[in-house]
């Protein structure tokens, strides 16, 4: 690999590691997010300054350039990065309507409280008899 | 003078009784005061019409308690809805029709209900019917979930586009085949709920077009589905949560989520084990 897209490479991999890093330490990134960046991050970094290794790994999977491995890599980390996303956002968009519907049902219990009108039986711990059936 | 309006005055009390006898199989009495009954009425913008749907259900249902789920509404749907004297659910935003009635589900739970019954607020649903569904539950003690479907009668034709009737045969299809039973209209969403469905769903209803997708999960639940045939209305107001747009976009979610659900081993957690994802801390 040519030396010049080597020193890029390891520049832009310093600079993503250094910067997750400062957002982790002004607690704009929690570290369960931050996790899979670092991670990703200092394996582009080492591939990037152990020639050997990505050689070998671009000969593997049948890639001429090494560089183009790097890529791979690279475009491999982002898929797995976005993906986790998309799981960490289902999981607060439940997350969110579960509070909702908490939240509807208190304040349904806080008017009806409010108001004085009579409160429904809590009757999930009372449970009634069927006395008789008119049918 | 006097005497032709004295005539047609007459004929017309007599027009009623007939009409009254020949509709003696229903009174609008509760025949079950031995069961606490809910009616869930998810509303999303129906100003127009939700007074209307809460008035029917009183008057043609009395013994269900009325709770309307104001999805977020931008409209005056809560004002017209509490103006009644209903019980009003306030999401605090959309949460689509699936958040909404799961909201009634937990509510249903939380206060004991027997039976849950879902009525749509557009208008759509008949509360007429609502008997008709509490009968056939009274009489097989078995059955979990009753559901209205509109194909059953051959005298009612239900007016839907072409697209949206082959789309509900393809998913009845589907789903009679994975649960050898005949099922005609998965995506009919009056249907009326038992304390074990009540449980089932208040701990996990599908997002968005649940009707489907809850069909399957009762038959993973091991729980009995049966239908019963009901006419529906065209939609009188309002906009319809599934546009022309969109149906396509519901069709794929839909199927996606059945053959994803098919691979579901255990669909749903049991109590105690970890929750599917809301409350997992992971990721």
């Amino acid at each position: 690999m040519e030396t010049r897209i080597q020193v890029v490479a390891i520049v832009a991999a310093v600079a993503l590691l250094l910067i997750v890093l400062e957002l982790v330490r002004r607690r704009r990134l929690m570290e369960r997010y931050a996790l899979l960046w670092l991670f990703s991050a200092t394996v582009i970094l080492a591939l990037a300054i152990w020639q050997d290794a990505l050689n070998e790994i671009a000969q593997l999977m049948g890639i001429i350039s090494a560089p183009n491995a790097l890529f791979f890599v690279a475009v491999g980390f982002i898929l797995l990065l976005l993906l986790h996303f998309s799981a960490a956002m289902s999981r607060l968009s439940d997350q969110s309507k579960v509070l909702a519907q908490r939240q509807a049902i208190l304040e349904q219990r806080v008017r009806e409280l409010e108001s004085g009108a009579p409160l429904p039986v809590e009757a999930s711990h009372q449970h009634r008899e069927p006395t008789f059936a008119r049918r | 003078m006097l005497v032709r309006y004295a005539a047609v005055g007459r004929s017309r009390a007599v027009r009623r009784r007939n009409f009254r006898t020949r509709h003696t199989s229903y009174r609008p009495v509760h025949r079950y005061p031995y069961l606490k009954c809910l009616a869930v009425v998810p509303a999303y913008n129906e100003q127009a019409s939700i007074a209307r749907v809460i008035g029917t259900i009183r008057e043609h249902a009395p013994g269900f308690d009325v709770l309307v789920v104001d999805d977020g509404s931008t409209d005056a749907t809560h004002e017209r809805a509490e103006a009644t004297g209903a019980r009003v659910l306030r999401l605090p935003y959309n949460l689509g029709i699936g958040g909404a009635v799961q909201a009634g589900f937990t509510y249903a739970l939380e206060h004991g209900y027997d039976r849950m019954a879902q009525v749509d607020g557009d208008g759509q649903h008949d509360p007429h019917q609502l008997d008709r569904l509490m009968a056939t539950m009274a009489a097989d003690p078995s059955i979990d979930v009753v559901c209205g479907s509109r194909f059953l009668t051959h005298d009612y034709r239900y007016p839907a586009p072409i697209s949206r009737r082959t789309g509900i045969h393809i998913f009845a299809f589907i789903l009679s085949r994975i649960m050898r039973q005949r099922v005609s209209d998965p995506t009919s969403g009056f249907r009326l709920y038992n304390a074990n469905a009540i449980a089932l769903f208040a701990r996990d209803y599908p997002h968005d077009y649940p009707e489907v997708e809850a069909v399957l999960m009762v038959h993973h639940h091991r729980l009995r589905m049966v239908e019963v045939p009901v006419r529906m209305f065209v939609r009188n107001g309002g906009v319809s949560s599934i546009s022309s747009g969109k149906s396509a976009y519901y069709m794929v979610k839909v199927l996606l989520a059945l053959f994803v659900g098919l691979a579901r081993r255990r669909p749903v957690p049991e109590p105690g084990d970890i929750a599917p994802v809301a409350a997992e801390q992971g990721i």
